[in-house]
């Protein structure tokens, strides 16, 4: 210790011990950043990346078209999407088609946000709910029931629906 | 009657000291927590008992609880051993620390020190030095290469600090002429003896810490280096033993950094037990407060800083104590 360098630079490294030691004991006097959960919560913020929801229009139908790109997307391979064709007396979606089965394994999730960034209609979102307790693996997959949110909550207004691209439907006349 | 009146005297002081330092040992676990959490703007444990106070009490069951499990082709006679010899030796150290000054206990006068031994310092370094064994033995007998690595390089830190502390309580003993215990502290009823001798109370300090391997002078037990070093092996309660013998020998450090330059239980307008127990807590909390804010000293660096700059500058102390002393006697 006393070859490496000169005396006062021994003392100067000494005297950085008392001012460490003086930032710690000043700490003490600090607020405390802890949160007593599940007392208190950290407060909601916008872009929580949470629990799932899968989303619909204002009118009910519901946003997802069973394209299953946030499946193709996921880097997890945590979403199983079954599609299947809308037909006039059963519409679920505006369009084509609709999922028929859409299921996330939530302990395969990494909460990347990945799959909303994919999907073309914003029918999957990450909300808020972060509280998420189960028993048995089999409680993580969360089917399509309990992924929708009530038709009440739908927002936006749902296209015309549309059996193909306009361009299309020109060539076809 | 006199000679029972003693044994009896002297088996109620042993009791208290036994249980009073465990229970100091156990809170002092998580007064550390705490302080050290407050230090980092968060608060400690504060969900057992209020302020976290039944936390040592849960720690206690908890490892009591767990699997007792010994390595295979371990020494299980030793490995049992080891713990034992390090709570014992950290816990006998304290026998000739006194207390408070002589009270009056139902017309008896009672020294409030155990063993008034007339080479008491002989005996709080004869006995600090055996935790080393505890140590090597444990480290030995676990028959595991972290255990192994950790206790070699353990016990070579201790022995190594030893030097200094030595020398520095060689210093006071000098400047008070005695190595009774109860001169020293009567030396110091006017004025601390860390006034007189600055460098040995510094260097005193410095390798207690290190003996004690705490931080910044933990690098043997650096969960990140050695996982635990030579406790890896160890579960349940004979971890709990090591744990305590590191917080007990905290405590008794302090005790004897106390006694033997900041007064002992003498204070300035008045003396009592009390400011014997404030002096240590001060102390203690100055341990958690180097916990909190210094960085590990790498061991290489540790050895060089016991060999190479408190051993010249404590033997250099003890030498101009001694001018000192001679030409002023």
């Amino acid at each position: 210790m006393a070859s490496s360098g000169s005396v006062i630079q021994d003392v100067k490294d000494l005297l950085s011990i008392g001012k460490g030691l003086s930032i710690t004991f000043r700490y003490l006097f600090r607020p405390k950043t802890t949160f007593q959960y599940p007392e208190e919560k950290r407060p909601d913020v916008k872009r929580l990346r949470w629990r799932h929801k899968l989303h619909r229009y204002a009118n009910g139908l519901e946003r997802c078209i069973g394209c299953a790109l946030c499946a193709a997307a996921c880097p997890a391979g945590a979403i199983y999407v079954e599609a299947a064709e809308n037909t006039e007396e059963d519409r679920r979606s505006p369009g084509e088609r609709y999922a028929r089965r859409y299921e996330i394994n939530l302990l395969r999730c990494i909460f990347c946000g990945y799959c909303e960034e994919a999907c073309p209609t914003q029918a999957i979102v990450l909300g808020q709910e972060y509280e998420l307790v189960g028993d048995d693996r089999e409680q993580f997959i969360y089917t399509k029931e309990r992924l929708l949110v009530p038709p009440s909550e739908g927002h936006g207004e749902a296209p015309e629906g549309m059996r193909s691209l306009p361009y299309v439907q020109e060539e076809l006349k | 009657m006199d000679q029972i009146q003693v044994i009896l005297i002297a088996l109620a002081k042993s009791i208290l000291i036994f249980f009073g330092l465990i229970m100091a040992a156990a809170y002092m676990t998580l007064t550390e927590r705490k302080v050290l959490a407050w230090m980092q703007a968060r608060i400690g444990p504060n969900r057992v008992g209020p302020w976290g106070l039944l936390q040592p009490i849960a720690d206690a069951v908890k490892a009591m609880f767990k699997e007792d499990a010994i390595p295979e082709g371990a020494d299980k006679f030793v490995f049992w051993l080891a713990p034992v010899i390090a709570v014992m030796a950290s816990m006998m150290t304290f026998a000739v620390i006194p207390v408070g000054p002589q009270v009056n206990i139902f017309g008896l006068p009672v020294d409030l020190q155990l063993a008034d031994v007339s080479v008491g310092i002989l005996v709080i370094l004869a006995v600090s030095s055996l935790g080393v064994y505890g140590i090597v033995l444990a480290g030995w007998s676990s028959n595991s290469k972290y255990s192994y690595l950790g206790s070699v390089r353990s016990s070579a830190q201790m022995i190594s600090y030893e030097l200094g502390m030595g020398l520095s309580i060689l210093s006071v003993v000098i400047t008070v002429g005695s190595l009774r215990i109860s001169d020293i502290v009567q030396f110091q009823a006017t004025v601390p003896l860390a006034l007189v001798q600055p460098l040995a109370f510094i260097l005193y300090t410095i390798s207690a810490i290190a003996e004690n391997n705490r931080p910044p002078f933990d690098l043997p037990e650096a969960e990140q280096e050695l996982v635990q070093g030579y406790m890896t092996e160890y579960s349940g309660l004979k971890f709990a033993m090591f744990y305590l013998a590191e917080y007990v020998n905290m405590v008794t450090i302090s005790s004897v950094a106390t006694t033997l330059f900041l007064g002992g239980y003498h204070g300035p307008i008045a003396d009592g037990v009390w400011w014997f127990l404030a002096k240590v807590a001060a102390l203690l909390f100055g341990y958690v407060w180097l916990r909190a804010t210094l960085p590990r000293l790498r061991y290489d660096r540790l050895m060089r800083l016991g060999w190479q700059v408190i051993l010249p500058v404590s033997l250099l102390n003890v030498v101009v104590t001694a001018v000192v002393v001679t030409m002023t006697a």
